[in-house]
């Protein structure tokens, strides 16, 4: 059973260095590393001390406030290095890898038999449960809460983005597996959708609302979904995964073992070759970022799409969420009377001497220049053009600005993510940094009222 | 170049005058900044894009106003010419000059003593100078007649953009349009002088009570005072009347407007619906006619029997709708508010029109009392946004945290 929704507000924004639908094996790296940014609002308690010997699967740490909330390394090796930032704060952990890897191997539940609180602790055992992530406040779900439903989108719509369809073939048993185990932790349905004519594996998967969507960026978004399929209430919660790491809570849920490998899509237009790779969890981006080859030296490194990925640089390590790395140009140069001059080579979403409307399917090669500077809030009408949500984007914006509780309350931020302001942010003529206020806001309502 | 002013820019970065360096930096050439938080790319549009098309749009109305002045000076002193021709006429080079003289030195004090204003508010307050100026700067001189003093413009512009802008917190923060803030300061500071029926042609102020004298009355000034006025239909749509400098063709003022929805810079909800609202008074107005529920010796009875769809062909509607209805700081924000807003400005420019018995023109104090409601028509769109979010609420699924909730799931599963 599916049923079909249409997002008709949106902008797909269309680039150059699309990776190409082949699989290569990336170099094994040497050193891993966990971005402890990667789990927001999560204090960590290391379990073991730099220098100590850990296996794939085993605890590094837990989060602070839940003491069975375990993260696991995702290789057997070293733990080198524990990077602190400013009051001694973690900010990474690096592991240097052995060349013979040695895993954990969990007892696992039996999934047809076992109840939700059984399976819940086996995912916060063993590392699975950071995949997980709910709504409100998109952080790494509260185990001691119940969702009202699980939503899972496996429809791309993010520039540049891994195509799901690609990367989750033949993973049929893991997913099943994942649905199953994650059915029993939700009274509600787990919502999971596709692209339209999508040859998606979630086609034959039982267990599943399936829903088959349309339309331009940000349908692809789980929180436009959502919005649409069932939005989020004031004490309600709703968690999220991506599919990708569905496959790993099945491997994890089946086999017992903590498998931190995945196919990760190397693109954009500084890449020679932009293609798929196999990879893992904290690898260096070095060990398949030349494989592809750049054409330019100086050039943005992103974990994740160009969007809403993190910055990184070349002695980066792969973020523990993304399937995505992009590799765009830097774009801090001058341009003489750009602010006049007709536009053909970016994209806008007006047509003041713009003209990216004339072509809609034409690919464009952005780089991260600003084009333009930082002012107020002017515009108006703008946003909601890209913006499928039932919400009004700019008061919200402005309410989370202000910190006023009650209007962030009132006009939905217990429903979207920063993500979902990614193409505001975009668009946005007075360049405001629209998932900052957004993370911003969500962080003081959890303080105050979580 | 390039370099040079790089190199400046680096030695001023953090200096009390680097607001003023850099905003003629970035007029020249578009930063070298790039993003850091959020989303990597950014699109092409930024706000002096905006602000700069604003300013294409009005450039023919500029124009247009240049040869008006002269036309409608020469045609005072010698009579309207008659079998009209374009070329011969109009686009001459004595309007011209009469224009050039009359009407830069208004868009120089305009652009002068505004910007001095925001580069010296900029630097005490310590950040950027903001764009929203340059549609200010241009708006006012094509909003104020051709004769007005230089000195009456620079007190007004400097209250305008001091209290209408600045001491809200400068450009995006504004409660009032400041164009038309400053228009109603020369209104209400000068009446006998901005409400006569002597300064909308260049001239007729000096040469009055004298042997030249020459008229120079709008056509709702005519119609006012009861009397009649000799401009026909054409002459009305294309603009060859008098008038404030920049207000006068309907025509180049529709086709800024059109420039202006395609490339999506200002709302056409707020366009269409004015039109619509000032249409809908005009309509009641003329049925009061109709039905004769006025005497004809009233002295609103010449105004009220106007027909209703000129209403936009003559004074500033026109114009008002077009740029100064769809500022989106000071108009409403939400695209239903804007329906309402739109139309409670078409709808009460006429009315105040007709009512107003001292100055017929209402546009402008129609547009700033709806500036002061448009907060308020958006409070009631998003009410209703919040009252649906807040029925969904009633049937909300919450399920019991901690403790209970193992129980719950035992249930579940069970």
């Amino acid at each position: 059973m599916s049923k079909d929704i249409r997002i008709r507000k949106g902008l797909n924004i269309n680039l150059v260095g699309a990776a190409e639908q082949t699989i290569s094996k990336a170099v094994t790296s040497n050193v891993y590393a966990l971005n402890l940014d990667d789990f927001h609002g999560i204090t960590p308690k290391m379990l073991i001390k730099q220098g100590e010997e850990i296996k794939a699967g085993e605890p590094l740490f837990y989060n602070k406030n839940n003491e069975d909330m375990h993260f696991v390394s995702p290789v057997s090796g070293e733990l080198v290095e524990i990077v602190r930032g400013a009051r001694r704060r973690i900010l990474t952990l690096k592991i240097l890898a052995d060349k013979e890897q040695n895993y954990v191997i969990n007892k696992v539940p039996d999934l047809d038999t076992a109840n939700g609180e059984a399976i819940k602790s086996y995912l916060l055992q063993c590392g699975g449960w950071p995949f997980i992530k709910q709504r409100p406040y998109d952080v790494i779900a509260d185990p001691s809460a119940t969702p009202k439903a699980i939503f899972v989108s496996a429809y791309a719509t993010a520039p540049l983005a891994a195509d799901p369809d690609f990367i989750l073939k033949d993973k049929e048993q893991e997913i099943q597996a994942a649905i199953m185990g994650l059915s029993k932790l939700t009274p509600g349905k787990i919502h999971v959708s596709i692209g339209k004519s999508s040859r998606s594996p979630f086609n034959d998967i039982k267990g599943i609302e399936l829903h088959k969507i349309s339309g331009p960026h940000p349908a692809g978004l789980v929180g436009t979904q959502i919005n649409k399929i069932d939005p989020v209430n004031k004490g309600e919660v709703v968690w999220t995964l991506s599919p990708q790491d569905l496959v790993m809570l099945g491997e994890l849920l089946l086999t017992g073992k903590f498998n931190a490998e995945r196919i990760v899509a190397l693109a954009g237009s500084v890449i020679k070759e932009p293609k798929y790779y196999k990879t893992k969890i904290g690898a260096e981006i070095s060990t398949f970022l030349y494989a592809s080859g750049v054409k330019e030296d100086r050039f943005r490194l992103i974990n994740g799409d160009v969007l809403t990925g993190t910055k990184t640089s070349t002695e980066g390590h792969l973020g523990f969420y993304n399937n995505t790395v992009t590799a765009i140009p830097e774009g801090d140069d001058y341009e003489f009377f750009g602010w006049n001059k007709p536009v053909f080579n970016k994209i806008s979403s007006t047509r003041a001497l713009t003209f990216s409307w004339l072509q809609p399917n034409k690919k464009y090669d952005l780089d991260t220049n600003t084009n333009g500077e930082h002012r107020a809030f002017v515009v108006t009408g703008r946003y909601e053009e890209v913006f499928p949500l039932d919400i009004y984007p700019l008061q919200l914006l402005k309410a989370c600005m202000v910190k006023d509780l009650d209007e962030m309350e009132q006009l939905g931020l217990y429903e979207v993510a920063p993500e979902d302001f990614s193409l505001t942010e975009f668009i946005c003529i007075s360049k405001q940094p629209h998932q900052q206020i957004i993370r911003e806001g969500l962080d003081l309502l959890q303080k105050e009222l979580g | 170049m390039k370099e040079k002013l790089h190199q400046l820019k680096l030695k001023y970065q953090g200096k009390k005058m680097a607001p003023a360096f850099n905003a003629l930096h970035t007029f020249l050439y578009t930063p070298n900044e790039t993003t850091h938080s959020g989303s990597h790319v950014r699109a092409a549009d930024d706000l002096k894009r905006t602000m700069n098309t604003v300013i294409m749009a009005l450039v023919p109305c500029l124009l247009f106003g240049m040869f008006n002045a002269g036309y409608q000076h020469y045609s005072a002193i010698n009579g309207f010419p008659e079998n009209f021709d374009l070329f011969e006429h109009f686009l001459t080079w004595d309007n011209f000059l009469v224009g050039i003289t009359t009407i830069l030195p208004l868009v120089i004090v305009s652009y002068g003593v505004g910007l001095a204003i925001e580069f010296l508010f900029a630097v005490i307050k310590g950040h950027e100078v903001e764009e929203g100026y340059l549609v200010t700067g241009m708006l006012v001189p094509l909003i104020v007649p051709v004769d007005t003093p230089l000195w009456m413009l620079t007190i007004a512009v400097a209250f305008g953009v001091v209290i209408g802008k600045e001491v809200f917190g400068g450009t995006g923060m504004n409660i009032l349009n400041p164009a038309l803030t400053i228009r109603a300061f020369l209104f209400f500071a000068y009446p006998t002088w901005m409400s006569g029926d002597k300064v909308w042609v260049h001239e007729a102020v000096e040469r009055a009570g004298t042997a030249d004298a020459i008229s120079g009355e709008t056509i709702l000034g005519s119609l006012a005072q009861g009397s009649d006025y000799s401009y026909s239909l054409a002459d009305m749509f294309y603009g060859f009347i008098p008038g404030s400098v920049g207000e006068t063709s309907t025509l180049l003022i529709i086709l800024g407007g059109l420039f202006l929805v395609f490339s999506k810079i200002a709302s056409w909800r707020i366009m269409l619906s004015a039109v619509l609202g000032s249409l809908a008074m005009g309509l009641i107005f003329n049925g009061i006619v109709e039905y004769q529920l006025i005497p004809e010796y009233s002295k609103f009875y010449t105004l009220m029997s106007f027909p209703y769809w000129q209403h936009l062909l003559v004074g500033g509607l026109a114009f008002g709708i077009v740029f100064m209805a769809t500022d989106p700081v000071t108009g409403a924000q939400t695209n239903k508010g804007k329906w309402y807003y739109g139309f409670f400005i078409g709808f009460l420019s006429v009315m105040i029109r007709v009512f107003n018995p001292g100055y017929p023109e209402g546009v402008f104090l129609a547009i700033l009392l709806m500036n002061v409601f448009a907060p308020t028509i958006d409070h009631y769109v998003v009410r209703g946004n919040i009252k649906k979010r807040l029925k969904r609420f009633k049937t909300a699924t919450i399920y019991p945290k901690a403790s209970d909730e193992v129980d719950s799931l035992k249930t579940e599963t069970a």
